[in-house]
């Protein structure tokens, strides 16, 4: 793992993107974007089709490695561009999917026993052992997401909303520092969107968030600062209203 | 359910039977066959002792091949060469202790090295005069080259029908290899006449008896070995990789150790049943490469049902008796169209394959009783504490 020296007025990011480029075949995915993520905060990103939203996820999570550019994490302390899936995500990083990814053979305990802040290693998991305190500590992560009551039920079996929920949890049982959430509400009826809401809220409140996602009545619920990106760069960032109200953003994807 | 102790996680209600099943397996057939008068109608004959012990080492092949494409969806198509490399090994062991025995009568060099004219033991057969020596090798030749192989292909993240496909340019090139006389293991006749094992003339009855025993313990081990696996957390991840390989590397899991791991592991398994097939079928040459026999054996583990361990020991015996059966006599041409149906049929009516469909049909029911149970709890308004809730609901 790389330790970098950094300079002072960065230091205090959780997240830091600078002038990250990415292109596949000739075509720039992301183009010089810039932005970071300040220590507990919640950052909504919003932005057309095509304008880089997963792609920005993959060279953060290590996907996908940067052409040019920055991605440091933690004060500047780690350079991600120079680490994998595996060590970015025992750094403290979690990603939901777009799509809900569960393990859908497992029930929903092993779901989360899967997830839990553990050792990793090949060893570790074969000479495993269950203890009171994790079996708390799944008990209060389905507490948060409502899910308690479906603890032994095949995680393929449950809806689709259950299923977004399933995949917070097991973030949330990763105890990450930095969530990163893509498209959290696609899918659900206008109830689940706003207990969704609600529950990343609830989340914000010990953890950095940021999430990715096309439903402005959401975001809108959510009342944090919004990041608009268009054909990979930050196009506006501010407020919802702010954001809403901007021209470009308003002509390239709100429309009028 | 986690919970539970690691005992009775490893011996639910179907690997106890499976063992039980076993060993009376490994009881009767000797019993049959050595105390019973061949004139008995119940009299198991030397012939079909050795039939089954080496369906037995078939049934450990398939079982290997289980660990790792039903667990962790890796398809290999090569795992016959794991198979073949253990036999070799047990092969040479028991080339060096012919002796002066052979047509030449060299005390050191193997027939086939006196008829090349060669003049001394190439330094890769030297400790295979020692059992002990051998048997590690058994386990350690296979292992490794799957550890270098897996190694490779793992890290850089080689999967599905591409890894089948270098599974199988491995075992071919093994093929071609040693086919070649200069390869040094016997060329294109492999090795075979042997004499004794440990001593123990391998023509024998009561060497043929013991032979299928100790093939009954080795399945019985490696069975246990790969439940302990599957039902640990271990095998947790391994179901998780299989289903959401991404989504698993994203929680931190590194893939490629677990699939190393286990690929490995399988391939001392596959190891160990070639290593127990040679003695019983008195020969090893380097047909057992074959791309066709691992498909072969791919096919046992689809029939038996992936996924589940005792089916594709099933699979293996069910396959290779219908195999027995159909290559004897009058519908011996036909062999090769019976497989190619087998497996259509098996993709298209039976996916999960025997014993997966079993199981599946008995959950079903066992949803269905319940959920009529809970029913009627709530008809009979009885509400149980908190039942309601925590059940699966009729609806669904």
């Amino acid at each position: 793992m790389t330790t970098v020296e950094y300079n002072a007025e960065t230091t205090s990011a959780l997240l830091y993107l600078d002038g990250i480029s990415v292109s596949f075949d000739g075509f720039k995915a992301l183009n010089e974007l810039s932005f970071v993520i300040e220590p507990g905060e919640m950052r909504a990103i919003i932005g057309p089709n095509g304008a880089g939203k997963t792609t920005m996820m993959d060279v953060i999570t290590g996907k996908t490695r940067p052409d040019t550019g920055d991605v440091f994490f933690e004060q500047g302390k780690y350079d991600l561009s120079t680490l994998d899936e595996t060590e970015i995500a025992t750094l403290g990083i979690g990603r939901k999917f777009q799509k809900p990814t569960v393990f859908e053979m497992h029930t929903v305990e092993d779901n989360l026993q899967l997830a839990l802040k553990n050792d990793r290693s090949v060893k570790a998991t074969l000479f495993w052992q269950s203890s009171a305190e994790q079996e708390a500590r799944i008990d209060q992560v389905l507490e948060t997401v409502r899910l308690k009551h479906l603890r032994s039920r095949v995680a393929g079996s449950l809806s689709h909303g259950q299923k977004q929920w399933l995949e917070i949890a097991m973030l949330l049982a990763q105890d990450p520092k930095l969530l990163l959430v893509d498209e959290p509400v696609a899918g659900m009826t206008d109830v689940e969107t706003m207990q969704t809401a609600e529950l990343l809220r609830e989340i914000n409140k010990t953890k950095t968030v940021v999430v990715v996602e096309h439903d402005m009545a959401f975001v809108r619920e959510l009342g944090v600062k919004v990041t608009c990106l268009h054909e990979g760069s930050v196009l506006a960032e501010g407020s919802i209203d702010q954001v809403s109200t901007n021209d470009r953003v308003v002509e390239v994807y709100l429309g009028r | 359910m986690m919970t539970s102790h690691p005992l009775i996680r490893m011996l639910d209600r179907g690997a106890t039977l499976f063992l039980v099943l076993l060993a009376a397996f490994a009881i009767a057939i000797p019993v049959l066959n050595l105390l019973v008068p061949a004139s008995s109608s119940l009299h198991v004959s030397t012939y079909l002792v050795a039939l089954l012990g080496k369906y037995i080492c078939y049934g450990l092949l398939a079982l290997s091949i289980d660990l790792i494409w039903g667990y962790v969806g890796i398809l290999s198509l090569g795992h016959g060469a794991f198979f073949a490399l253990g036999g070799y090994a047990m092969g040479m062991y028991l080339m060096r202790q012919i002796g002066t025995r052979g047509v030449y009568a060299d005390p050191i060099l193997p027939d086939f090295m006196v008829f090349l004219n060669w003049k001394e033991l190439p330094f890769f057969w030297y400790g295979f005069q020692h059992f002990g020596y051998a048997m590690f090798m058994v386990l350690f030749v296979p292992g490794a080259l799957a550890f270098v192989f897996g190694w490779f292909a793992f890290r850089s993240r080689v999967t599905g029908v591409y890894l089948s496909i270098i599974t199988q340019a491995m075992t071919y090139a093994l093929l071609l290899g040693f086919f070649r006389n200069n390869f040094g293991f016997g060329g294109n006749n492999g090795l075979t006449d042997f004499k004794d094992i440990l001593g123990f003339n391998v023509q024998a009855e009561a060497t043929r008896n013991a032979l299928l025993v100790i093939s009954c313990i080795a399945l019985a081990i490696c069975f246990l070995i790969c439940r302990a696996i599957v039902t640990s957390k271990f095998g947790k991840v391994l179901v998780a990789i299989r289903d959401a390989e991404a989504r698993t590397r994203f929680m931190g899991y590194r893939v490629e150790s677990y699939k190393l791991f286990v690929f490995t592991v399988s391939a001392c398994m596959a190891g160990v049943a070639g290593a127990l097939y040679v003695p019983q079928v008195g020969i090893i040459n380097p047909s057992e490469f074959a791309p066709g026999n691992s498909i072969e054996a791919v096919i046992w583990v689809a029939v038996g049902g992936r996924g589940t361990l005792i089916g594709a020991v099933l699979g293996a015996f069910v396959v290779n008796y219908a195999k027995t059966f159909f290559t004897t006599g009058l519908l011996a041409p036909y062999w090769l169209f019976v497989l190619g149906g087998l497996f259509i049929g098996t993709t298209l009516f039976l996916p999960r394959g025997i014993v997966g469909t079993w199981t599946h049909w008995r959950a079903g029911v066992k949803e269905k009783s319940e959920a009529a149970r809970s029913a009627a709890a709530e008809d009979g308004m009885l509400p149980t504490a908190g039942a309601p809730a925590t059940q699966p609901s009729a609806a669904e």
